[in-house]
């Protein structure tokens, strides 16, 4: 008898069940076999509750974030990756160099464990390109019905290089403010594969990793004021966040912001705004006027900056108004997202 | 965008602002009314309200489908959707529409109520094959122009014998809201229209030329472009400068005069008119609404759930200026609610709610005029 021997997990056609979560065998195997194997590093393989590291002495950021996205798989990437890049954004819009992530799995009882793997793998992946290792993480089970297949929750650490202070509270007057390239790309891509939504587009998810680009910015300008990454709510949320925490208004160029052809007819068709729609892989960025064409350049020379571009400017308002020249030459509010972006039926 | 962006364009935009300036006379004031809702929201989304002259105001219209629902429509709605193995399809727009007793269908459906948003007909008619032993409502909403794809899910759904599906209908129609304005004792006074351009594509443009005959009023059919509407402003303004009162078509890309006969004869083979339908804002008008013709009245949720659909008068929120603002009374701004009590987030009126409607459009985009004109004011 080969003692040593368990039959491996079969990622052809089985499926998660409520045992991989018991805290038995078979979830000590579920992790063996496919988060150890996948995302394999030092702090895991110690094989420890939790995953000790030391911090240089500087000041550090912690960042968490949630990720239920369905479809799960999406053209251009997948949930795995998108909790990967998604926490890795939020620490980096700090200015700072992101250096572990932890991942939790809330998984659904009856989920196919192929997927499973393309998802973990992914992770591993993006995780690897982005050189943040996930160093510690978390598995339950619930019972089917329960969830949505899966949600990855991640949380990652970093630290702030010295000199650097960025904050959502520093836009000021005469500021300008600028994006890193084509707005609402994730949110289509999405749009396009849900259920009942299938149209055909080439439009692929811009989830990436910000904090090389973010790195090059600060090397070409290190006193950026703010910086932040337009996600839930697209860039209008986000530079109305941004104008209610530094107590100002702001001033765009509806011309200037750029929006990708394919993604502009597809908010046509479904009656949305391409200003409202999701990004995963694109940042706003705040700085001095005197900064402002040097830190755009610094953008255009990084491969996540190419399309990069100054679509407006700060200016003071006690109402903290975000206001827009339409590419009409009309002037119009651009509000925060009300509910949830709906379609127009006529 | 090609074909889109064409009718975007900046450089046009100020030509046609120019002529607009020039043709209008500064002696008098030019007071027209955008019927549509999507007119209403490219004017505020394009900032239209900039490039023309002072005294040149544009009036809101009711054609908002959402906007002129009366409550109690939207009531039955919920209760359709609160009956047990009963799903209620339905366009986005009415979901976040005020109810009585607070109310909406977004709120009956986080307690529990089946309700399902669609961007077409097509997907409660395969919802309705999908799961046989389910009751699949649609909530049929809006003018001329989501009229025909209800009437041939109607056909599809007859000829499959489908037994689960069926329409909630609140289709009505746009020439008989035109009249009701004109007709209203003390109306507003209106020196022309522009008309509708999605809805005309269906009916043509021959039934607005009663307006012209009848009641002096010039009509000009546009697009829902930004420069559609510009060049019917200034076609408006000629023939008010001209003192002509005729139908005159901005959209004859897409708008004939007698319309889409296929569309019509689609209609009114399905829907037959109502003796009276009530408006929003606008009371019973006769005739302005439709209901299912009686080979289709096992499709009619009305008489198929008489229980649920009990469509008694509701009372609108006594602060909520909807009903003047529908008619064209009152601007957005003039109710003492907007943008204070009735925001896009917490709406008490339906005009607040879909993105065409009024006093959604003026808030969302519209509203640092208003801010404006108060700090001056207050400094």
């Amino acid at each position: 008898m080969k003692t040593d021997y368990i039959r491996p997990l079969d990622f052809r056609t089985g499926c998660v069940d409520m045992t991989h979560g018991s805290g038995g065998r078979a979830m000590a195997q579920l992790v063996d076999e496919l988060f150890l194997r996948a995302l394999d590093n030092p702090w895991l393989r110690a094989l420890n509750d939790q995953a000790a590291f030391s911090v240089p002495g500087r000041r550090m950021v912690m960042s968490t974030d949630s990720h239920v996205v369905s479809p799960l798989f999406f053209p251009g990437g997948d949930i795995g990756s998108l909790a990967v890049h998604g926490t890795i954004n939020d620490v980096a819009m700090a200015g700072a160099e992101p250096l572990y992530l932890a991942a939790g799995f809330v998984l659904e009882e009856g989920f196919p464990l192929g997927e499973l793997q393309r998802i973990v793998e992914s992770m591993a992946a993006a995780a690897r390109a982005a050189r943040v290792p996930v160093v510690c993480g978390d598995t339950k089970v619930v019972q089917k019905g329960k969830g949505d297949g899966v949600f990855i929750t991640t949380t990652g650490v970093g630290v702030v290089p010295e000199g650097v202070e960025i904050s959502g509270d520093r836009a000021r007057p005469g500021d300008r403010i600028l994006v890193s390239g084509t707005v609402g790309d994730h949110g289509v891509a999405i749009l396009s594969h849900r259920e009942h939504l299938a149209f055909e587009t080439t439009i692929r998810s811009d989830s990436a990793a910000l904090h090389g680009l973010v790195a090059a910015m600060l090397a070409a300008v290190p006193g950026i004021h703010c910086l932040r990454d337009p996600t839930r709510g697209g860039l209008a949320t986000t530079l109305n966040e941004l104008a209610r925490q530094s107590g100002v208004g702001m001033r765009l160029d509806e011309a200037a912001i750029p929006v990708a052809p394919e993604v502009a007819a597809a908010c046509e068709l479904l009656g949305l705004d391409p200003l409202y729609v999701a990004n995963e892989g694109k940042l706003v960025a705040i700085c001095a006027d005197a900064d402002a064409a040097r830190l755009r350049e610094a953008m255009r020379a990084h491969p996540l900056g190419q399309n990069a571009a100054l679509i407006g400017e700060v200016v003071e308002d006690p109402r903290r108004f975000v206001q827009m020249r339409t590419a009409l030459g009309g002037q119009r509010i651009v509000d925060w997202l009300t509910g949830e972006p709906l379609p127009r039926i006529c | 965008m090609k074909y889109v962006d064409e009718f975007r364009d900046a450089a046009l935009a100020r030509g046609i602002a120019q002529a607009i300036a020039r043709a209008a006379d500064p002696a008098r004031a030019y007071r027209l009314m955008e019927f549509c809702g999507g007119h209403t929201h490219a004017i505020a989304r394009y900032g239209v309200q900039d490039l023309l002259p002072k005294n040149v105001r544009m009036i809101h219209g009711p054609g908002c489908p959402v906007c002129v629902l009366p409550i109690a429509r939207i009531d039955a709605a919920i209760a359709l959707a609160r009956r047990p193995n009963t799903t209620l399809v339905t366009y986005a727009d009415t979901l976040r529409v005020p109810a009585s007793h607070g109310q909406s269908l977004t709120r009956a459906k986080a307690q529990g109520a089946s309700v399902r948003m669609a961007y077409s007909v097509a997907e409660a008619l395969a919802l309705a094959r999908a799961q046989p032993e389910r009751e699949v409502v649609f909530f049929a909403i809006g003018f001329e122009t989501t009229t025909p794809p209800t009437a041939v899910a109607l056909r599809q759904a007859r000829a499959e014998g489908l037994r689960n599906f069926s329409v909630f209908c609140n289709h009505v129609l746009t020439p008989a809201a035109m009249a009701a304005i004109l007709d209203a004792p003390g109306g507003v006074p209106l020196d022309g229209f522009v008309g509708p351009a999605h809805v005309s594509t269906v009916i043509g443009s021959r039934p607005y030329e009663r307006f012209a005959r009848d009641y002096a009023k010039p009509v000009v059919i546009a697009g829902f472009e930004p420069l559609d509407v510009m060049q019917a402003i200034l076609m408006l303004i000629r023939q008010v400068n001209a003192g002509r009162a005729a139908v005159e078509n901005e959209f004859t890309r897409a708008v004939t005069r007698d319309g889409n006969a296929k569309a019509i004869a689609l209609m009114s083979e399905v829907f037959e008119l109502c003796d009276s339908f009530a408006w929003r804002g606008l009371g019973e008008i006769p005739a302005s609404g439709l209901r299912l013709r009686e080979p289709y009245a096992a499709f009619d949720a009305e008489r198929r759930f008489p229980a649920e659909v009990v469509v008694a008068p509701v009372v609108d929120h006594k602060a909520c200026e909807c009903g003047a603002i529908l008619r064209g009374h009152k601007r957005p701004q003039d109710c003492k609610v907007f943008g204070t009590v009735c925001t896009p987030d917490n709406p008490i009126g339906a005009c607040m709610v879909s993105s065409e409607g009024a006093c959604a459009a003026h808030y969302s985009y519209g509203r640092w005029r208003d801010e404006a004109s108060r700090v001056r004011e207050a400094a």
